[in-house]
């Protein structure tokens, strides 16, 4: 159609887009990078101080930091709880949902889809609120539970914010319950699939429901189980929002490394050239994990 | 394994899918009951499902503005909001038009390279990249006077600008699905192909296109980090996530009222998911009967 009269057309449509996104998302990329080997602080910001370059002298830094390897402990170890119990989580309701009538399952995938709907930011301030330690509705019931699950009087007014391990137990939760219902309505769709007759034949041969999903439902899902653990590990690895709202300002031991870094560059006196370094650490991390991302979808066709 | 009765199954599986069901929906349940109920039951030790006297008085305080000292209403924050919103939603629309059909209808040098570009774009972490965008808006002055740092616009870009990337991935999948057949029966009648382009194809995809401004709206309209960022000095200028945060922080943990701004916050993405989510599921459908 118009390919033959317009040669240029293809590039002219896809200006804007290159424009906007060249701009505002590639540039500052490389200027991250740029930063990071520059004494880069609110002198040079001002103006009152001209930038220089001092090579890897922000990476030395942040090397020999322990609160660098402590953030970056806390990224993976959040990361490596909280995607396979995503992932477990949104598969099981993903496989529950296929099984269901459907009144029901409207209904469950109704309750999921507003926990998806919600704002990170509500998200976070009710999980806040759930867990407060002054007539938060968390700590009431655990101290109602019995003995032999560990309930009891010593819940009452229990801080889920001011230790590494309550606070990133609630993020995960938090995370959990924002992320699963992603993953139920992916592996449902995946599941609409499967033609049913491979699953009627396993059980026809006695195959039991544990032997049927990983025998039949996984190597036929595999390649979205392969995206969504990939998407799972960059969102979870690059959390923030949630972490900045639970953990707020100021508790470093509880930073995870977006955090360390978004705090190294805001909160005075603000440290760019670190700042940068650090971001740049972060960003390298999840590009390593995007490339197997990319090259999955082109895998699968997606780049066609 | 004993033969468990297909009844018994079908009972099993309903109370767990209730179970799950339930669970899911209580921080939200929890989060509205709260705002409706007076401080005395906010604040007792032993809380209660449902207010036992629900009252208003925590809705009007977000309403009236009272909570924050100067007094601003929350209908300040939500004009800010859609203001921004609606913006990107309709730049990042546009773009995004202009490109899916780039890609879904031509052949070009580094097409396949700009589609990796725009997979690997989505995965930039916003919180190392708003230390540039920062420091950028900081020394741009388009006006000569004041730079882009506390202004509405400076975000409106930068949500077009990230919305982008999954949009134009979006729509390029309905553009796609037109079958190229009617564009050429009407360049064969002599439409041109901007005619073809307004005529034709815009009213397709037009499913489409409101697919991805739902998509574009929910990240414009709940989008922190940036708005966190640039928008410091001002609070009259707050989108509402913005407002929720520094409400949070400030309110001396006036839950009941914290609950009610997010109620009120959270309702438009809710209405927005769960009509969308039953008009791509139809039009899914009517495309394939039509087939």
């Amino acid at each position: 159609m118009f390919a033959r009269r317009h040669h240029l057309a293809p590039y002219v449509l896809v200006i804007p887009s290159l424009l906007a996104i060249g701009i505002l998302v590639i540039w500052p990329t490389i200027q991250i990078f740029e930063f990071s080997f520059q004494n880069y602080g609110l002198a040079q910001l001002v103006g009152t101080v001209p930038k220089q370059w001092i090579g890897l002298s922000n990476y030395s830094q942040i090397l020999h930091d322990p609160e660098f390897w402590l953030s970056l402990r806390l990224s993976l170890i959040f990361a490596a709880v909280a995607v396979p119990l995503t992932l477990i989580t949104g598969t099981l309701v993903g496989l529950l949902l296929n099984r269901l009538g459907r009144r029901m399952s409207t209904f469950v995938a109704g309750t999921a889809m507003l926990a998806w709907a919600t704002p990170a930011v509500t998200a976070s301030v009710v999980f806040v609120w759930l867990a407060n330690p002054d007539g938060g509705v968390v700590d009431w019931t655990l101290s109602k539970l019995p003995h032999w699950l560990d309930g009891g009087a010593h819940w009452n007014g229990y801080s889920w914010t001011n230790a590494p391990l309550p606070a990133y137990t609630l993020i995960v939760l938090l995370v959990l319950w924002q992320s699963f219902p992603f993953v139920a309505v992916t592996v449902l769709a995946g599941l609409k699939t499967v033609p049913s007759e491979l699953h009627e034949s396993a059980r026809v041969d006695g195959a039991g429901p544990w032997r049927i999903f990983w025998r039949v439902t996984y190597p036929l899902l595999k390649p979205i189980f392969l995206v969504l653990l990939l998407l799972s590990i960059i969102w979870d690895f690059g959390v923030f929002t949630q972490v900045y709202i639970v953990i707020g300002a100021g508790n470093l031991d509880e930073y995870n490394l977006g955090m360390y870094e978004y705090q190294k560059a805001v909160s005075p006196p603000p440290e760019y050239g670190v700042a940068s370094a650090l971001a740049f650490v972060l960003t390298a991390i999840l590009l390593i994990i995007t490339v197997g991302y990319v090259r999955s979808s082109v895998r699968q066709g997606a780049v066609k | 394994m004993t033969r468990v009765s297909k009844r018994t199954r079908k009972i099993g599986l309903n109370t767990l899918a209730l179970l799950v069901g339930l669970v899911t929906l209580f921080p939200i349940f929890y989060m509205v009951s709260t705002a409706f109920k007076p401080a005395t039951e906010v604040y007792s030790l032993t809380p209660h499902l449902l207010p036992a006297h629900p009252t208003l008085s925590n809705f009007r305080t977000v309403l009236n503005g009272s909570a924050l000292s100067p007094a601003i209403t929350y209908w300040t924050f939500l004009k800010n909001s859609l203001y921004v919103t609606l913006s990107a939603v309709v730049l990042s629309a546009g773009i995004a038009l202009l490109a899916s059909i780039a890609i879904a209808r031509f052949r070009f040098r580094f097409r396949t390279t700009y589609l990796i570009m725009l997979l690997i774009v989505q995965m930039l972490p916003q919180q190392a990249l708003v230390i540039a965008l920062f420091i950028d808006y900081r020394s741009w002055t388009p006006l000569g006077t004041s730079n882009m740092l506390d202004s509405l616009s400076a975000l409106i870009l930068v949500y077009t600008a990230f919305a982008l990337p999954v949009t134009i991935w979006m729509l390029r999948n309905f553009v796609a699905a037109v079958p190229r057949e009617l564009e050429e029966a009407a360049a064969l009648d002599g439409a041109g192909p901007y005619k073809i382009y307004w005529k034709i194809l815009l009213p397709l995809v037009a499913p489409g296109l409101v697919a991805t401004s739902v998509f574009a709206f929910i990240f414009a309209y709940n989008e922190f980090v940036f708005a966190l960022t640039f928008l410091s000095v001002d609070t009259r200028k707050f989108t509402l996530p913005l407002y929720v945060d520094y409400f949070y922080g400030r309110s001396g943990a006036n839950w009941g009222a914290i609950m009610a701004a997010s109620t009120l916050f959270t309702i438009p993405p809710m209405l927005f998911f769960l009509i969308a989510r039953r008009r791509m599921a139809s039009g899914l459908v009517a495309g394939a009967v039509k087939g």
